[in-house]
């Protein structure tokens, strides 16, 4: 496909031009789907934690509100974008752009199926871990360039809040990488392939709930979104932001849980690999096979999962103070990180593998 | 505080967590009790205090007599009452004012009334367009008064065993 | 030009461009954040030079974390700048003398042994992470393990140098707060109801 492509442009036009396009188109293709499940991503919140709380949720744009997404789209589009006064008018626009590049940019390494990826690099989880710090940045910007002092406080809760999580999280991932034995997202699957039990929530379980939670935490949901805290500091570092503005954080956000989601079934539950592999007569049955074997749907399956529990949790637990959530950060999840990888160190180095 | 095993258990293995998450997955399978309202509306009962109305006895003669009790009693000096001498003696009104805005609908101008004339209707749906609407004159509370007359006739009979 | 020359020169550029505005921008906070986008550009430097371990730890800890501290700090304090545009002729030549200073260290530096590429390894590793993972952990395992134990006295040097126990602070201990039971704080009484003549 792409090398049709490749010389089709190539025909006229300089070849650095044609890797660039290449890429270009490479890049709609992952974002354009992206954009649409973080719209869905919103209508599905709002119809779940709805549901959850014996209402309908919205149910009045198209067909079971199916539009709705769509329609708030609009209505942000054509609201104005107040800059408050005394704010720093370059940062403060600047800050959505920062929030939701990192979000998007992480797409490029996450394998959508076997070979399905943008950049095949190799250390794929570090590029991950270095993106998802990035992201806190336009948060702090947001933050101090409001010139407000809820958005400044949100900014400093978040900026620590993130800087905190990052590390339980990058522990979690360490365990990830002592079993897998690459940096490599697509490799790392590629260790868990065999069956269901070889996938890696069963030797890392802990790692696994860990990462989860950070992750939670790294995206500023409930019951971490100390950050938003309405109750306290109005909304956080977006208080003064509004229209398309607001609308990009909120992008971010959502784009965030997708790639926590993602991030989090391709490294414990085996990303596009299917839960039925080795059951050969499901696998090779002749249409049902494509159901049953790997492919992208298995990861849109596995990450929808998470994403409803992203909701799920929302919709369930009331929002931590902000002294809980460094003890759960620091004292917590941290030491069980190193004494989980330590065991699994251990077990590695004793030739005791039970994921392989 | 000494080591607590059963706690610790308690809190890693998340079960308090879970209990909590499995009371919201419970509720998600619920029957929903929303009510979409413009199609459908909760019952409303004979008391409801709404906008409110000016009432008329069957022979057309307007029963508020500007005794001015109701412009007493507003606890949100809402209503303005001017009144004159008919020629055929009798005491009406010549204004009937009731800031909506400054309204609180608390019923006690009906209450108040000894003839029944100002009631709160169960009409709660109505809006203002431009500035100073909001004075609902004696005109137009009549006109909602005859309007609904055979309504309001209808819910004060009902609650009146109960008063 | 290929792909990547364009890319190399653009970041270059960049780079240059963030640098030089990081010494001469008035406002601290924009200080910080070209510091932050050069470090940036240089890490995507290092990555067309396919050492991906070394540019993705450079975005990770000094983009990642160190800076987000320093973005912290600048902008809890309530900086007044002018103060710092004053003098500029008083410290010239002390300031001209540091950078020479500076400049003949790095190249004195850059040109010595350990500095010259040695012979390149052979075959090149086709992972560089894995590569730098066992040299650190075989060549290099003790000065690599000094450091880190190091690293972990400055932080508990810099924990104890600020911690202080106040006694008489009404700080919550969290873990006793979750570990309370019901017997804890609730007694039943059972008692007979009081009768009118006894009240």
């Amino acid at each position: 496909m792409m090398e049709i492509l490749a010389n089709f442009f190539g025909a006229f036009l300089p070849e650095w031009m044609v890797t660039l396009l290449i890429i270009l188109i490479k890049v709609v293709a992952i974002v354009l789907p992206l954009i649409l499940l973080v719209a869905y991503a919103t209508y599905a919140e709002r119809k779940i934690i709805g549901f959850m709380q014996v209402r309908v949720g919205p149910n009045r744009v198209g067909f079971k509100g199916l539009l709705q997404p769509f329609a708030d789209m609009f209505k942000l589009i054509f609201k104005e974008i107040v800059i408050p006064a005394r704010s720093n008018r370059f940062l403060f626009l600047i800050a959505p752009l920062l929030a939701m590049g990192p979000a998007f940019a992480a797409w490029a390494v996450i394998p959508f199926s076997d070979g399905m990826v943008l950049a095949d690099v190799n250390a794929g989880l570090l590029f991950l871990l270095a993106l998802t710090s990035l992201g806190v940045y336009g948060v702090i910007i947001a933050g101090w360039a409001s010139n407000s002092k809820y958005a400044q406080l949100s900014a400093l809760r978040i900026g620590a809040q993130m800087v905190s999580y990052e590390i339980a999280m990058g522990f979690a991932l360490v365990g990830v990488l002592m079993a897998s034995g690459s940096l490599n997202l697509g490799d790392i699957v590629r260790a868990q392939s065999g069956s269901i039990f070889s996938w890696f929530v069963w030797p890392l379980f802990g790692l696994f709930l860990v990462y989860f939670i950070s992750g939670v935490a790294e995206t500023n949901r409930a019951p971490f979104d100390v950050a938003e805290g309405e109750s306290e500091i109005v909304a956080g570092f977006h208080v003064e932001y509004s229209g398309m503005a607001f609308s990009i954080f909120f992008l971010a956000e959502y784009a965030n849980m997708w790639l926590i989601a993602a991030l989090t079934s391709l490294m414990f539950l085996g990303g596009w690999l299917s839960p039925f592999q080795g059951l050969t007569f499901l696998t090779d049955m002749p249409v049902l096979g494509r159901v049953f074997g790997d492919g992208i749907h298995w990861l849109l399956l596995k990450a929808s999962f998470f994403m409803l529990l992203f909701f799920w949790f929302r919709a369930t637990f009331p929002r931590y103070r902000y002294d809980q959530i460094m003890r759960l950060g620091w004292k917590i999840l941290i030491p069980i990180t190193l004494v989980w990888i330590f065991a699994e160190g251990l077990a590695i180095a004793l030739g005791w593998k039970p994921w392989l | 505080m000494s080591f607590n095993w059963k706690h610790y258990f308690k809190t890693f293995s998340l079960k308090e967590l879970m209990q909590g998450m499995g009371v919201t997955g419970k509720y998600f399978f619920e029957r929903k009790i929303t009510i979409q309202y413009p199609e459908e509306k909760t019952p409303i009962s004979n008391r409801f205090r709404g906008h409110h109305a000016l009432r008329r006895y069957p022979n057309g003669e307007e029963r508020c007599i500007a005794c001015k009790l109701c412009e007493a009693v507003c606890p949100a000096l809402a209503i303005t009452i001017d009144l004159e001498e008919r020629p055929d003696g009798t005491r009406r009104t010549t204004r009937y004012d009731i800031d909506m805005f400054k309204c609180i609908y608390c019923g006690f101008c009906e209450e108040a009334c000894p003839v029944d004339a100002i009631v709160e209707t169960n009409i709660f749906e109505y809006h203002f367009e431009n500035r100073g609407e909001n004075i609902q004159t004696k005109d137009k509370l009549l006109a909602i008064g005859d309007k609904h007359e055979a309504e309001i006739a209808k819910m004060k009979a009902a609650d009146a065993p109960y008063r | 030009m290929t792909f990547e020359q364009i890319i190399f020169y653009l970041f270059s550029a960049v780079l240059v461009a963030a640098a030089v505005g990081m010494v001469t921008v008035r406002s601290p906070v924009y200080a910080a954040l070209c510091l932050i986008l050069s470090f940036f550009t240089s890490a995507a430097l290092w990555l067309l030079l396919e050492a991906e371990f070394l540019g993705l730890v450079l975005v990770l800890v000094y983009v990642g974390a160190v800076m987000v501290l320093f973005l912290f700090v600048i902008m809890m304090l309530d900086l007044n700048t002018d103060p710092l545009k004053e003098g500029l002729v008083k410290h010239a030549p002390v300031g001209f003398v540091v950078a020479a200073v500076i400049a003949v260290e790095m190249i004195l530096v850059l040109q010595s042994a350990p500095f010259q590429i040695a012979t390149p390894l052979n075959p090149a590793p086709a992972n560089n992470t894995e590569a730098l993972g066992a040299i650190l952990y075989t060549d290099y395992v003790y000065p690599f393990e000094i450091a880190a134990v190091i690293l972990v006295v400055a932080i508990i040097a810099a924990i104890t140098l600020t911690l202080r126990r106040r006694p008489d602070s009404r700080k919550q201990d969290i873990s006793q707060q979750v570990q309370v039971k019901r017997a804890d704080r609730v007694r039943l009484v059972k008692m007979k109801a009081e009768t009118k003549e006894q009240a």
